[in-house]
């Protein structure tokens, strides 16, 4: 397996009001070509900042991150985003949001027809053909999210970027998603970074958990390799003590990073 | 073969036998239903008969206060008498100004349609780019808040000196006093638009156009119809101020000239063609905008 994706030494600061505070402090992480990882922290640490790195969406104000051996400069179709509230154009149909992808990456080089195939193929891998014609607000939130996979799949990207795919959704829904996300993962082989606060979650659908420690100066904490095999079953998932042992190691990690540093007012 | 919708289906769907619900309602509930109904209806006539009502009361009064003191305002019979042909007849046309009023109206909107078109194009490109760059909204935005309250009329003489002629100086008036509102409403729009929808047309690398269409004009279209919806009721106001001044055809030259010829009762007909006018122009604007923003507002 060879590193696709990979940062080295990252840090980022932001700055607000002329007080420059920092976020990341020295992140350096590799992601293989196909690979599943999970990133756990609590809450403020900074997990989504370094998707957004990866994105392109934040600049890095030290360090480097790499994408096939190419510097990431800037937010691109080959690191496609699902962000945590869906982000679908609620002017557009469920269609058109996966076709306004479709066009611009593949516009140029397909025919009309096989442009719509292509958006209705993506539809199809997340089930939802069949509310093609509706707008974002006639369905639930558990479909938005998977019509925004189906954009994010629909690029083809190298790396598919999850940012909190499903934090906002009940858990019956977010179970179905987890499966979903599973199959797709399982069918097409991309490489994802998925950002998550559920250690279930993370444990269940990961190769890799990588835990950050509390901002600010977040850092990656420990990285744990998750080997049980695939395809994985929520359903018995606890009887596997690989799991087990996965899920006891970020829990007692995330306990030890408990108390979130805030300094205290003078 | 096409799909037959009367043919029954193969096997019946077992279901509950259905039960007819007042079956079930007692005689208070049944009572509380029609009292429900009695009230819907209530206000259903109410939102008819109140209007007409005040209408009817306010000619009353103003037909009493005319009569008892004369030489003043005509009252409202008093008008009908004056003013029969100019009501009923709106469409003749004898040349020259003496046209009924469908006509002056018709030249009077015509005016703040170009004018209007001009300061709605004009008024979201300045908007977009005002709310998209951050130094252009610092640097004009006190300019334009200054410039917004400045009432039509004062804009006339500057705008003759400039343009000399009668037509494009009202164009000009219409253009400059409704140009604001629609710019400062389009640059919140735009300045509002989510991160997250900005976000995906990053990642997408949409090119500067394709964002101005397909994400900034639809974010931001219920700002942008709140601008033109102020823009067109100032424009109406700006016509018939200027129309007054720059004389021909016109609802304002009309009740400039109905006026001079101290014909108070068309005057007031006059009046009325204009806030009616003025109404619809702005329920058409609204109702544009509910159509056109419909599903653009986020869940």
């Amino acid at each position: 397996m060879k590193p696709q994706l990979s940062l080295e030494n990252v840090f980022v600061d932001f700055e607000r009001d002329g007080v420059i505070s920092s976020v990341l402090d020295n992140v350096s992480l590799t992601v293989n070509s196909g690979e599943y990882i999970s990133i756990i922290g609590h809450s403020g640490c900074g997990k989504s900042t370094l998707l957004n790195v990866v994105a392109g969406l934040v600049p890095l104000t030290l360090g480097a991150a790499l994408l096939d051996n190419k510097e990431i400069t800037g937010p691109g179709p080959d690191r496609a985003v699902v962000f945590q509230n869906h982000s679908l154009l609620p002017w557009m149909t469920v269609y058109e949001n996966v076709r306004l992808a479709v066009d611009k990456i593949f516009g140029g080089k397909e025919t009309m027809s096989q442009l719509h195939r292509r958006a209705m193929r993506n539809l199809e891998l997340v089930k939802m053909d069949h509310a093609a014609k509706k707008r974002p607000s006639e369905i639930s939130g558990g479909m938005k999210q998977r019509v925004g996979i189906a954009r994010a799949l629909a690029m083809e990207p190298k790396v598919l970027l999850l940012d909190e795919p499903f934090g906002a959704l009940d858990a019956l829904t977010r179970g179905h998603l987890q499966d979903t996300v599973m199959e797709l993962h399982a069918r097409i082989n991309a490489t994802v970074m998925m950002i998550t606060h559920d250690v279930d979650e993370a444990v269940l659908l990961a190769d890799k958990v990588v835990m950050m420690t509390n901002g600010p100066k977040a850092t990656i904490g420990k990285v744990i390799d998750v080997r049980c095999p695939r395809p994985r079953s929520r359903l018995t998932a606890y009887d596997d003590p690989e799991f087990m042992r996965c899920r006891q190691e970020i829990v007692s990690f995330l306990e030890a990073h408990d108390r979130v540093k805030t300094p205290e007012p003078i | 073969m096409p799909f037959d919708f009367m043919k029954k289906p193969e096997a019946p769907i077992q279901t509950a036998p259905s039960i007819d619900r007042s079956v079930l309602l007692n005689a208070a509930q049944k009572k509380q239903i029609e009292a429900a109904k009695l009230r819907k209806a209530g206000d259903r006539i109410s939102t008819v008969i109140l209007p007409v009502l005040t209408i009817g009361i306010a000619l009353g009064i103003w037909e009493a206060v005319s009569r008892v003191m004369p030489g003043g305002l005509p009252g409202p019979s008093q008008i009908w008498a004056d003013s029969q042909e100019l009501i009923l007849n709106p469409f003749f046309d004898r040349g020259g100004v003496d046209k009924g009023l469908f006509w002056h109206v018709l030249t009077s909107l015509s005016r703040v349609g170009i004018g209007f078109s001009l300061a709605a194009v004009c008024g979201v490109l300045l908007g977009a780019f005002i709310g998209t760059v951050g130094w252009a909204r610092k640097g004009f935005d006190p300019i334009f808040q200054v410039l917004r309250t400045v009432p039509p009329l004062a804009w006339l003489p500057i705008s003759l000196a400039m343009l000399r002629e009668a037509q494009p100086s009202a164009l000009f008036v219409i253009f400059i006093t409704s140009i604001w509102p629609i710019v400062i409403n389009t640059a919140v729009g735009v300045r509002n638009i989510p991160q997250d929808y900005i976000n995906v047309a990053r990642v997408l690398r949409l090119h500067p156009i394709e964002f101005f269409f397909k994400i900034m004009l639809p974010a931001a279209t219920p700002h942008i119809f709140t601008g033109l919806r102020i823009g067109i009721g100032m424009s109406w106001l700006a016509i018939v101020a200027s129309e007054m001044l720059l004389g021909g055809v016109g609802i304002g030259f009309f009740i400039w000239d109905q006026y001079n010829s101290s014909r108070m009762s068309d005057i007031i007909v006059a009046l009325a063609w204009v806030g009616l006018v003025g109404f619809a122009l702005d329920r058409l604007v609204a109702g544009l905008g509910n159509i056109v923003s419909r599903g653009t507002a986020a869940d």
